[in-house]
This record gives structure tokens, C-alpha cells and sequence, in this order.
């Protein structure tokens, strides 16, 4: 439908999708999905309830294998890839509705994506050899960093699903940075929080952005939001992208606003 | 776990090492003193019955409560490792190898004959979760017991005996001791957090680069090791043992012990075993209401306590020195704590 921004370098883009497309039985659920995210740059994704935009994510973090169509990050093709060989080639997400390891520790939540990143043997790890102690005590360092990010540092020792909902997401992203990836994936990263909570993570956006020089691929419904902070936004509808541009450009799309609001309602318009 | 200080690890491993050399001594007093008379022997193979629960009772709970996952087989492992280890020791019987080495031979063989098992069974039964995979242990198990039932080499159906005798209280208290403390360790490492974490949200392990499937055969087959090691012990304790008694029953029964001592704790495992297989024996004297008491004891701590005796809790006995030597310790608490603690290290 729509060609992805022409802002051609010479450096491969981080996320090159190609024509993607998944089909469940006679339902095409997304459909020629294109779309390059280049180095530290905010995508938007939006789209009404139901649009495809989760299997979007799905099928990027290999949830799903795509029927059409080719992805790659960094020049790297990630078809037929299992969701962990795409988490260990860099792309990591966080989910619509929290997913937490919810029994353990908010501190081993983020240790657990940091495991593919040791590799001390069960035979260490059964006699306590010196290399267990010495992996176990970097990661706890790292982890810790991590956490200071998200302004959880204080809370390493509480069990994750006694956080507040607000802390929880902020949890997921620190999980996610830990798995140290080039793309983040946020599913509606601001659903259920209060003004504060979302100015919070607006700010934890950037900094991670500015720090870590990630590109970040944003669904949301918060359209204050979205036009605020992304770059560039796609809108799809039933699977099929029907715009692509800037956020004011986007604003103004007549199909976007029938996507959301139906015919001849042009004067409500996305004044939101 | 404060893993910036190895040196405060060492010091409570030296000091759970301490308990545990206490309480073997204690029991080799009470054996070898013979105060109990005629019972002592009774008292020792009630003591060895339970040495072997504990490890089978603590290799299910690293899947049922690490991992989450429910095995109704788990006697089916037992029954491959008791087997493959009798056989060799039969085999190797005129050898002349000292009855420890043996020993130790038939125990690493058992074992690694079930972990095999683990992974054929593992493979394709870990693509199941919940449900699904407990009918596929329960229908391995059966056809475990099955074969074994028919094959000439395990007896045919009739009690394989003869086995050699080649283990004691003595000797089966420390393989439980090294056992329990292997797995205790691979909980308590990366390993143990990345199968925690799938328990809680496969799908968000997945997400966190955790290959889940390898993880969880890779317990599968750590948790059948243990079984099987299990089942040597057994069968070179009893030296004669038929098909039929690994049955689904047998299954049934450890997972019952991992329930009542808490699903994850591996110290109320150990508690679990340990009662369980006392509390048939001590409750003799209600000869016939015997069973019923025993189910009312189960029934009784499902209503009270129904996440198990420890839930997820671990007993340390570290803390509790700590706590005693602070004075935070109040007297009732004290005794029961410690009442644990004798148990706790059986």
C-alpha cells in the first residue's frame, strides 16, 4: 500500500519488514505489511481494536512464522526463527497484558533474560565453582543497573505481582532491556495508567532510547501519546495498512479517521 | 542471595554440613547403642525406606513444584533405574569389585539409565503441558511396568531376586544427603531461576530468550537421574523386587508426599518423605483403621494447610542459628523449629 519513508542511508535499517503476511484459515489476519525502523528511531503503531496490530508483533518475535513475506533485523533474516533465537538476535517485546514471572523475585525477573548470557555448566553451578560466583555476581550487577532505570532499584527483593500495575510495566521493560536487543517491541505500553505514570514512562522511553541507541516499535491507543512521542506512524485496519507518515500527517489522513471514527464524521476528527 | 560473598555461602553449606553430620551420628548412636533392642533393625529399614522417598519425593518436586509440571509416572523411572541397575550388578557380581565401588556403579547406572528414559519420554511429552503430559507419564509408566512384566532378562513377572546387597542405612543416608543437595543446588542457579521463570509464564520465558523446550527436558531428564538413583538404592536394599509394585499407586503416593510438604520446597519434601513413610508404620497399631488415619492426616493438612506443610518455604537451618544466637528466638518456636530441623535433615 503504502511505500516506507524513503530516509535511505547506507547502513542497513534495524527493522526491514517485506511484504509480510500471516493467514489463519481463510482469515488474512495482517497482509503485505512493510515497514523499516532505522537506528534509535520511534515507530507508532496504531490502528482500531482488532486491526492485526498484536500479530504484527507476533509474528515479529516469531510467535508466529509469516505465510508471505520476509523479515529482517539488521540485514539478518528471521524467518523460520523460534521467539528465543529472535530474543537472542534482538528483538524483544513486552506484552498487551502484563506477563510477568509473577511468583519471583522483581530482581530474578530480570536476571531470567539475562540467562542466555551465561554459561556456567550444571557441574559449576552444583559444586559452586568459581565461575557460578563470578557470573552470578555480574549479572546481579547488571540487573541492578537495569533496574535504576526504571526507578525499581529499591524494589529488587519484592515479589513482582505485588507491584503496583504501573511498576509492573516498567518491570516488563527493564526485562526486556535485559535481554540486551536492538528493537524493542512495546504492546500498549501505557494501557490503565494515570497521567503521572505515563509522563514516567515517557521519560523511561527516551532515556533507554538515548542510552542504549534502540529502535522502538510502539502500539498504543493513547493518541495524545503516540502523536507526542513517535516519529513516524503506521496505521492498519483489518490487517492492511492504510497510512504511513508523520504523526501530524496522520492526524489529518481522511482514511485514518474513518478507520476510527466511520464515514462523514470528518468533523470529530482525531482531536484528541 | 548475597552472590558478591561466596565466603558467607561456604560458611552455611559448613554449617549445614554440621546439622547433617549431627544427625547421622545421632541415628548411628541410636543404632549402634541398641537401646531400641529388637526394634533397631525395624527402626533401620524404616529409616532406609524413607532415605529413598526423600530423594524420589525431592526429584518430583523439582518438576511438579520448579517446574510445574504434574508426573504421574515417576515410579516408572524408579522401576527402569532399580532394573538396569540390578542387572549390571548381577552381571558384575563376580567381578570382584568392592561392594562400594559397586555401589556406586549400580547408583550412576540407574541413574543414567533413567535419565535416557527421561529424554525419549521427555522429547516428545514436554510439547504437552498441564493435563496432557500427566496422562503421558501415567501411560509411560503402565508401559514401563508392562514390558517389564514380560522381558526374561527383569524376571518375567516373577520377583527378580537375588540382587546383591549392596547398600545400608549408613550408605543410603548419604546418598540422600548428596542427592537432595545436588538438586538443591541446581534450584538455586541459573538453571533453577530459567525453569521457575517457564513455570510461571512459558510464554514469557520464551519471550526472554529461555529456549523453553531444552530447559524443560533438560529437568525432565535431571529429575529422572535422580529417580533412578532412587530406584538402585531400592533394589539393592531389597535385593528382590517384582514389576507390579511400581505401579500407579507408587506414583500416586510421591506425589502425595510433594503435596503435603509443599509444592517448590525441597526441604518440605524432605519432610513429606520422611513423615509419609513413617506414618504407616507408626499408625500399626490401629491395625485395620490404619489406612483411614492416614487418609484423614492427608485430608487434614490439605484443609489447614493447603499449599503443603512448608509451601514454598525453605527451611534454613542458617537462620535459625542466626535467629538463635540474636535471642529473637522465642521458646515455643524454638522447639518446634528445631523438631523441624531433626526431620528436615533425615
Amino acid at each position: 500500500m503504502s511505500e516506507p519513508k524513503a530516509n535511505e542511508t547506507k547502513k542497513e535499517p534495524v527493522l526491514k519488514a517485506q511484504h509480510l503476511g500471516i493467514i489463519f484459515g481463510g482469515l488474512k489476519a495482517v497482509d503485505d505489511f512493510c515497514l523499516e525502523i532505522g537506528e534509535s528511531e520511534l515507530v507508532g503503531l496504531i490502528g482500531p481494536n482488532g486491526a492485526g496490530k498484536t500479530t504484527v508483533f507476533n509474528l515479529l518475535t516469531g510467535v508466529y512464522q509469516p505465510t508471505e513475506g520476509s523479515y529482517y533485523l539488521c540485514g539478518e533474516k528471521m524467518n523460520g526463527k523460534k521467539t528465543h533465537q529472535v530474543v537472542a538476535a534482538g528483538i524483544a517485546r513486552t506484552f498487551q497484558n502484563i506477563r510477568l514471572f509473577k511468583k519471583l523475585t522483581v530482581l530474578e525477573n530480570v536476571k531470567i533474560a539475562m540467562n542466555m548470557y551465561m554459561h556456567y555448566s550444571l557441574a559449576s553451578s552444583i559444586l559452586r565453582l568459581p565461575r557460578f560466583w563470578k557470573e552470578e555476581a555480574d549479572i546481579e550487577e547488571k540487573a541492578y543497573e537495569l533496574l535504576d532505570i526504571v526507578h525499581l532499584k529499591d524494589k529488587a527483593d519484592f515479589i513482582a505481582e505485588n507491584l503496583p500495575y504501573g511498576q509492573q510495566r516498567r518491570l516488563e521493560i527493564a526485562r526486556a532491556l535485559a535481554t540486551g536487543m536492538k528493537l524493542l517491541l512495546l504492546d500498549e505500553p501505557a494501557a490503565g495508567m494515570n497521567p503521572t505514570e505515563t509522563a514516567e514512562l515517557l521519560d523511561i522511553i527516551n532515556v533507554i532510547r538515548d542510552k542504549f541507541h534502540i529502535s522502538v516499535l510502539l502500539i498504543e491507543h493513547d493518541m495524545s501519546l503516540v502523536m507526542k512521542i513517535c516519529e513516524r506512524i503506521q496505521v492498519i485496519d483489518y490487517g492492511v495498512t492504510i497510512a504511513s507518515g508523520k504523526p501530524e500527517e496522520i492526524a489529518n489522513n481522511p482514511r485514518v479517521i474513518e478507520a476510527y471514527l466511520g464515514k462523514d464524521d470528518e468533523e470529530v476528527a482525531l482531536s484528541c | 542471595m548475597n552472590v558478591k560473598n561466596p565466603k558467607k555461602h561456604f560458611i552455611a553449606y559448613l554449617i549445614n554440613l554440621a546439622g547433617v553430620l549431627v544427625l547421622f551420628f545421632l541415628l548411628m548412636g541410636l543404632f549402634k547403642s541398641n537401646v531400641l533392642g529388637a526394634r533397631t533393625a525395624y527402626l533401620m529399614g524404616i529409616c532406609t525406606t524413607a532415605c529413598y522417598t526423600i530423594v524420589m519425593v525431592t526429584s518430583l518436586n523439582i518438576l511438579v513444584g520448579v517446574m510445574g509440571e504434574f508426573s504421574l509416572g515417576h515410579a516408572g523411572f524408579m522401576s527402569v533405574g532399580a532394573y538396569a541397575s540390578a542387572i549390571v550388578t548381577n552381571a558384575l557380581a563376580d567381578a570382584g569389585l568392592p561392594t562400594i565401588l559397586l555401589f556406586v556403579i549400580a547408583l550412576l547406572v540407574g541413574g543414567v539409565a533413567s535419565a535416557i528414559t527421561g529424554v525419549l519420554v521427555g522429547i516428545p511429552a514436554l510439547r504437552l503441558r498441564g493435563d496432557y503430559l500427566a496422562i503421558v507419564t501415567v501411560a509411560f509408566a503402565e508401559i514401563i511396568r508392562v514390558a517389564f512384566c514380560n522381558f526374561e532378562i527383569t524376571g518375567g513377572g516373577r520377583t527378580m531376586s537375588g540382587i546383591a546387597k549392596l547398600s545400608n542405612f549408613y550408605w543410603c543416608f548419604w546418598v540422600t544427603v548428596i542427592c537432595v543437595t545436588i538438586m538443591y543446588m541446581f534450584v538455586r542457579s541459573r538453571f533453577g531461576r530459567t525453569v521457575k521463570a517457564i513455570r510461571e509464564d512459558y510464554i514469557a520465558a520464551s519471550a526472554s530468550g529461555v529456549n523453553v523446550t531444552f530447559y524443560k527436558v533438560m529437568t525432565f531428564t535431571f529429575s529422572a537421574f535422580f529417580a533412578g538413583v532412587a530406584g538402585a538404592m531400592y533394589a539393592h536394599y531389597m535385593t528382590a523386587m517384582i514389576p507390579t509394585i511400581f505401579n500407579f499407586n507408587y506414583s500416586a503416593e510421591f506425589l502425595t508426599e510433594v503435596i503435603i510438604g509443599g509444592t517448590g520446597s525441597l526441604t518440605g519434601s524432605i519432610i513429606g518423605a520422611a513423615l509419609l513413610s513413617a506414618l504407616p508404620e507408626l499408625m500399626r497399631q490401629f491395625s485395620t483403621y490404619r489406612m483411614l488415619a492416614y487418609s484423614i492426616v492427608l485430608v487434614l493438612v490439605m484443609i489447614f494447610k493447603p499449599g503443603g506443610i512448608f509451601g514454598t518455604y525453605e527451611f534454613s537451618l542458617t537462620r535459625i542459628l542466626k535467629k538463635l544466637l540474636s535471642g529473637e528466638l522465642f521458646k515455643g518456636k524454638k522447639k518446634l523449629t528445631d523438631e523441624m530441623g531433626g526431620a528436615a535433615h533425615e
